[in-house]
């Protein structure tokens, strides 16, 4: 007895390592570049996608809450509110605030699920999601109408989640680039300005007051590598929407990272 | 003189070591019992909102007058079972979580049974109010399963980190011990086929 308690241990780690690498492929990887809406099964026709798509993204760019939908054959074994949760977490669909929505239908096994990320679970109750799944999406999905399904139950969660979250990245991006151009200022001030002062002046006596001057050109290289590095991670995460602004097309910038506790709630057409 | 100082050397420079790895580990031991202990608290939220609903669900059904007596109360009964067995965070052993586990397994138990008999009253079946709380049961389901899963992932983390050398002399001395995780329901080891 224990002997098997010492060893269990180990063995459930082994156990875990073992079903986490199974099913590190029982999930899709992440669409690149990065969409919302992902047919794997070829349901919704090229023009249809791209309106899905559009929409959506232009609900993340006002609001930052991400809707993703995807279409897959078979959920295999998994029960589909399981995997869709897994899915969700496993994409990370959502912002830092966890405000993610994955509408996932399983075309074959016939069952479609609505999951709310953690941070969605009061805009979006249990039972309103499963109200958008029974009068919105079923009905439909019965007729094969799969797009005007999706269309409708996309718009209802609009609806309840207006209000919820706002797209504060956009406000912060716009602050950050004052920041920026304060920052510039006040290199040239300090630094650029006392420097072109330096060598005009000749004078011996500069030695204290050039050491004044390396004490603000120190301060002032450690904010500019610092503002540099918020610059350039900033730079990268909004790559997206750049794009997107010139592109027309795809312009989701990527998931955030949100996170899934498992609600939602889903049916069978 | 210089001969009584590197054996001295030698021991001031073991020491520091020890202490630095015993600090060091013992640090470690805590971030990840306060890992766990932050996964438990969602755990018993969750049991705390499926008990919450029960009542509710309990007046709806009970509307029904012809409705099965025996199936209420039995919900009824391990209700006020599951909520009467609770843990101390600090005291999750294999036997104390394994208790808890059962009493809420029979919750679950209880809970299934009334719902297949609610399949017999086509009335209730399609009331407004009992299909919202069967949403919320279902989604608090799912909830647990995660929590709970999340829980026996922190557990497992945990407990590896404590029983490994030369980690476990120090679990030792500072009187960690193994928790206990949830045992999978049956079924769920089948390999799953998945397509995208």
């Amino acid at each position: 007895m224990n002997y098997l308690l010492a060893k269990k241990p180990l063995f459930l780690l082994f156990f875990v390592l073992f079903f986490g690498q199974i099913r590190a492929q029982d999930f899709p990887p992440l669409p690149n570049p990065p969409r919302l809406v992902n047919d794997f099964t070829g349901t919704l026709s090229a023009d249809e996608l791209a309106r899905l798509e559009q929409k959506l993204v232009g609900y993340t760019d006002t609001t930052s809450t991400q809707i993703a939908i995807v279409l897959m054959r078979s959920t295999g074994d998994y029960e589909i509110a399981d995997y869709a949760q897994r899915l969700g977490e496993n994409w990370g669909i959502g912002s830092s605030k966890d405000n993610g929505i994955l509408i996932l239908a399983a075309m074959n096994d016939r069952n479609v699920f609505i999951a709310t990320g953690r941070g969605m679970e009061g805009a979006v109750p249990d039972a309103l999601a499963k109200r958008i799944v029974t009068n919105l999406i079923i009905p439909n999905f019965k007729t094969e109408s799969y797009y005007q399904g999706l269309d409708q139950a996309t718009d209802m969660i609009f609806k309840l989640a207006s209000g919820e979250y706002k797209a504060e990245e956009v406000e912060s991006d716009g602050n950050h680039g004052g920041a920026f151009f304060l920052l510039l200022l006040f290199i040239f001030i300090f630094v650029i300005l006392p420097l072109i002062k330096n060598r005009k002046d000749n004078d011996n006596h500069m030695g204290g007051r050039g050491g004044g001057i390396d004490l603000w050109t120190t301060i002032m290289l450690a904010n500019m590598l610092k503002g540099g590095g918020g610059k350039f991670g900033d730079f990268s995460s909004g790559r997206g929407s750049f794009g997107g602004g010139f592109g027309g097309g795809g312009g989701f910038g990527g998931f955030g990272g949100g996170s899934f506790g498992g609600g939602g709630a889903g049916g069978s057409w | 003189m210089k001969k009584f100082l590197i054996p001295v050397a030698i021991i001031a420079v073991l020491g520091i070591y020890l202490y630095t790895k015993a600090v060091g580990s013992y640090n470690q031991f805590v971030q990840s019992e306060e890992q766990v202990n932050g996964q438990w608290a969602e755990v018993e939220t969750q049991y705390q909102r499926r008990a919450d609903l029960i009542p509710n669900l309990v007046n709806t059904v009970k509307g029904y007058a012809d409705f099965e007596q025996e199936t209420l109360t039995g919900v009824i009964e391990a209700r006020s079972k599951a909520t009467s067995v609770t843990i101390d965070p600090t005291n999750l052993t294999p036997e104390n979580l394994a208790q808890f586990q059962q009493a809420q397994d029979q919750l679950s138990g209880a809970l299934s049974r009334l719902l297949v008999t609610v399949e017999r009253y086509p009335d209730l079946k399609a009331n407004q109010n009992f299909l919202e709380l069967q949403a919320q049961l279902e989604g608090t389901e799912n909830r647990i399963a995660v929590a709970r899963r999340n829980f026996n992932e922190s557990v497992v983390a945990y407990n590896s980190s404590i029983r490994t050398f030369p980690n476990n002399i120090f679990a030792g001395w500072y009187g960690f011990e193994t928790k206990g995780t949830f045992k999978a329901s049956e079924g769920a080891e089948n390999a799953p086929t998945v397509q995208f």
